[in-house]
């Protein structure tokens, strides 16, 4: 009972962050923007006349509500939609294809592996990241 | 079979497509997708997954059962049935995905080789119908669930 309590809280509480992150407009142009696909933070600046601090401390409070989540690669920190942004039948699909892609990349290095024209190659496997 | 007493009931369809290229003739591809041994190379779940049933009748009509499971997790069962095999150019089978007792999803899947010079163009096309989303609880609570729809429409 009390877990279902607390759970309950929980789940209040990061329904607040959702709806105070999705409460400003440049925010929601963001995710907008986001949910057609991950874009730097550079590029998400673009449409907004900000300084770049700013710009920043929006994409925090977007990912601290868990609507997105972003990654630093280099010297460039690439944004894209979170899990909370995502229905079930979305976060599904991007599963499934998810699946499927780690597959035929398996797929990809047996091929080469037993490529008949190069025998005497052992390939290390080549995924992708 | 799925839980009647379930009572939230629903289906959502999806298609998505993925091409590869890969450095192998059609013959090559299409044995790695229709013999047990060089499927059983490639397809699965994750590395550390376990490895349950498998069962692979590659014929018209013939099925396909194959099972895995995270250590201790639920055992995820893919449950196929071949409905059309075009000897090394097409493959289509219909399949199941139950996640221990729970059927996850039906689907069409459509394999697609096409020779590109001396490589072989793969397009998987998967029809899917999702079934009853299984939902976080906590998502339903105060209308979020609509926000969410909303958000997933406009992807």
């Amino acid at each position: 009972m009390l877990n279902k309590q607390a759970n309950g809280n929980a789940a209040r509480a990061a329904l607040d962050r959702v709806f105070q992150a999705l409460a400003d407009p440049t925010r929601r142009v963001m995710v907008e923007r986001l949910s057609r696909g991950p874009a730097s933070v550079s590029e998400l600046a673009e449409p907004f006349e900000m300084s770049l601090p700013s710009i920043v401390q929006h994409l925090q409070v977007l990912e601290a509500s868990g609507l997105i989540r972003s990654e630093k690669v280099g010297r460039v920190r690439t944004c894209q939609i979170g899990a909370k942004a995502l229905g079930n039948a979305e976060r599904w699909i991007s599963e499934r294809r998810a699946t499927w892609e780690r597959r035929l990349d398996r797929l990809g290095d047996y091929l080469q592996v037993t490529d008949p024209e190069r025998p005497h190659k052992k390939t290390t496997s080549r995924r992708k990241p | 079979m799925t839980d009647s007493n379930q009572t939230t009931r629903s289906v959502k369809h999806a298609t998505f497509t993925i091409e590869r290229t890969y450095a192998a003739a059609p013959a090559r591809v299409f044995a790695a997708l229709s013999t047990k041994e060089a499927k059983g190379k490639w397809f699965g779940g994750p590395a550390e997954w376990t490895r349950g049933k498998w069962e692979l009748d590659f014929r018209v009509g013939g099925r396909e059962v194959s099972a895995a499971g995270p250590p201790g997790g639920p055992e995820h069962i893919f449950v196929a049935q071949y409905l059309d095999i075009v000897e090394n150019a097409r493959i289509i089978y219909a399949y199941d995905m139950f996640e221990g007792e729970k059927k996850l999803s039906v689907s069409l899947a459509t394999f697609e080789l096409a020779p590109a010079g001396k490589e072989t163009r793969l397009t998987l096309t998967e029809h899917g119908a999702f079934l009853d989303g299984h939902e976080d609880p906590a998502q339903r609570e105060h209308g979020t669930r609509w926000l969410l729809e909303k958000l997933g429409e406009t992807l």
